[in-house]
């Protein structure tokens, strides 16, 4: 270990001259530090007196997100590989299925890299900025958040469009205001929408729709019929979702994986557990006031039938859909979320809440996980900005207070 | 009572003044580096754009519209102008009790407070409701639902661009040009209410 760590030493200081000011290649010496201070501990150290003495920096943050998306990853690959041979009527074994399920999801993933990573190191020689770790987290979480069966090329553009506008305009990571893997989502929720959601995988067997279980629950709804007795029906109850081998989007299918990724970002810090924790709990609060809702409303002077989707027992709503992904990789995102504690408690519950909002009272989109973190990320500036200025009052009045206390 | 409060729900969400229609930007963009500024701004247009639609609901219906004055008398094409100065007068109100009441909110506005009375959204609040065909209810709870949903965005903005303030923005972006590609990522997150209702159709 010792002596590899001593070669990469050698040939980086090497070529490290040919990097720096005046060398032959100046222009690309942002990729020689990121190649740099990833694989070495950087040179530069602070001098003088410091406030903050930790062995945790960018990197080790970024990665330890990754490290906490692994178990999304693998069971996205695994599901991804069982729902192509559930729907084109193969029997197979385990190992077909995994090779399957990366032979799908591994090209997602690598092109998502590719393109983004190629955008990245063009606007840190361009704007003379460092590469930032940030990056890999954006280039994992986004293909997650897709369905399996996505074109390649809707990859390259949603990343593009991701990085470029959703975080490079706004000076790269750290400054920006929505989520970029998000902003890649809804762009491409927009922009092709059919290819986003609905019924992703071909149907070769009879009867097997391929509709993810909030889909049918939306459509169900509709039809004023008991959306979990339905959903049951299909094979869907709460167990089999809570593992999660059924169609949806590559990484957020299994709620099991989630919490395992949910338990690393607590235990390490990394993500904020106030926000995951209010999150659930508005998510609750939600589902549980929309089952108070009259089944049957007065609409322009007639009983109607409100839709049956309002009676779904809130332990559903996490179980269905992304929420938990959303809430757990999304949300916590220490940069578009907010930064003050009580910030963050409003910042989760109000995700909760239009998450369950969206989903059963706009018939537009069956998910609303997504969107709830984009207007909470828009929402969450404002929100600091007025828990710091309570702050600020409430210091002056204990001021006054021991000022007065004092004569 | 179910028919007004959806109104209202949706003219701050769904139908937003700036983020769905992209009326009133001039001062959107103007007077949101500032939160407390914006909040000024908000709370006037709110008030402004609460008066001013059911105001000019009953210019419209009990003088203007077709056969309200007299049989086949129909003074409609004098709209703009009646709902124009019904505008300006109450932005003259709005000066007045600011001046007396709140004078450092009076000179942080400064210009812009006049300029309310062209402001795109609050001739539009009225035009709207004279084409939706709203009633006196549904026009002042029209009225205040896009004031307030002006307000929440413009406030959102101030939020984001006091943020902003410590980015690295490329040189070429800097100012007006990064406010508008705010607004349009604003108006993605908004999206996540267009199409809902609290009524079952």
């Amino acid at each position: 270990m010792k002596d590899i760590k001593k070669l990469i030493e050698e040939k980086h200081d090497s070529v490290r001259s040919l990097f720096e000011k005046g060398g032959k290649f100046e222009k690309w010496y942002p990729l020689f530090e990121a190649q740099d201070t990833f694989a070495l501990t950087p040179p530069d150290t602070t001098k003088g007196m410091t406030h903050v003495r930790d062995a945790v920096d960018l990197k080790r943050v970024m990665f330890t997100v990754v490290v906490a998306l692994i178990p999304c990853l693998l069971w996205g690959m695994f599901n991804a590989g069982s729902q192509y041979y559930h729907y084109s009527g193969i029997e197979t074994n385990l190992f077909a299925t995994l090779f399957r399920g990366a032979w799908i999801v591994m090209p997602i993933v690598l092109v998502s890299y590719i393109v983004g990573g190629i955008w990245e190191v063009a606007f840190a020689v361009i704007r003379k900025h460092e590469i930032n770790e940030g990056f890999l987290v954006t280039g994992l979480l986004f293909p997650l958040t897709l369905p399996p069966t996505i074109a390649l090329w809707q990859v390259a553009v949603g990343i593009s469009f991701g990085v470029v506008v959703g975080k490079e305009v706004f000076g790269g990571t750290g400054f920006n205001i929505l989520n970029p893997a998000l902003t890649a989502r809804a762009y491409l929720f927009f922009a092709h929408a059919k290819d986003m959601t609905g019924e992703v995988w071909a149907a070769a067997k009879d009867g097997a729709t391929g509709a993810t279980p909030l889909g049918l629950g939306a459509s169900f709804g509709g039809e004023g019929l008991n959306v979990t007795d339905a959903l049951a029906d299909r094979g869907f109850t709460f167990g089999s979702m809570l593992w999660g081998l059924e169609p949806g989007s590559i990484g957020e299918t299994s709620a099991i994986a989630v919490v395992i990724g949910a338990a690393i970002l607590i235990i390490s810090g990394v993500g904020s557990w106030r926000i995951m924790a209010g999150g659930c709990a508005g998510l609750a609060a939600a589902g549980v006031l929309m089952n108070l809702l009259p089944s049957e409303v007065m609409f322009e002077g007639e009983m109607v039938k409100a839709t049956t989707w309002t009676n779904v027992p809130f332990f559903y709503h996490f179980v269905m859909g992304s929420f938990l992904f959303g809430i757990v990789f999304m949300a916590t995102d220490p940069v578009s979320a907010a930064a003050t504690n009580t910030g963050k408690w409003i910042y989760g519950v109000l995700i909760g809440v239009v998450t369950v909002l969206v989903r059963v009272l706009n018939p537009g989109f069956p998910e609303g996980v997504m969107l709830a973190i984009l207007f909470m990320n828009v929402m969450a500036p404002m929100i600091d900005y007025y828990v710091v200025q309570a702050h600020i009052k409430n210091r002056n009045a204990n001021l006054r207070k021991f000022t007065y206390a004092k004569g | 009572m179910g028919h007004l409060i959806d109104i209202f729900v949706r003219s701050i969400f769904v139908e937003n003044m700036i983020l769905a229609y992209f009326l009133g930007m001039c001062s959107f963009l103007a007077l949101s580096k500032k939160v407390d500024t914006a909040f000024g701004l908000g709370m006037a247009v709110v008030f402004v754009l609460g008066i001013t639609c059911p105001l000019n609901y009953l210019i419209f219906n009990f003088l203007l519209k077709d056969g309200a004055l007299a049989t086949g008398v129909d003074l409609s094409f004098l709209n703009f102008l009646c709902f124009i100065a019904v505008i300006a007068s109450t932005v003259q109100l709005v000066e007045m009790l600011l001046d007396r009441f709140f004078p450092p909110l009076y000179n942080s506005l400064g210009i812009f407070l006049p300029l309310i009375t062209v402001n795109c959204s609050i001739l539009g609040g009225s035009l709207f409701m004279v084409e939706r065909n709203y009633n006196f209810l549904e026009s002042t709870a029209f009225g205040f639902g896009s004031g307030v949903g002006f307000f929440l965005a413009i406030v959102a903005l101030a939020g984001i661009r006091n943020k902003l303030r410590y980015s690295n923005i490329p040189p070429g972006l800097r100012g007006l040009g990064i406010t508008f590609i705010l607004t349009g990522l604003m108006a993605l997150g908004f999206q996540c209410f267009s199409s809902i209702s609290l009524l079952v159709p």
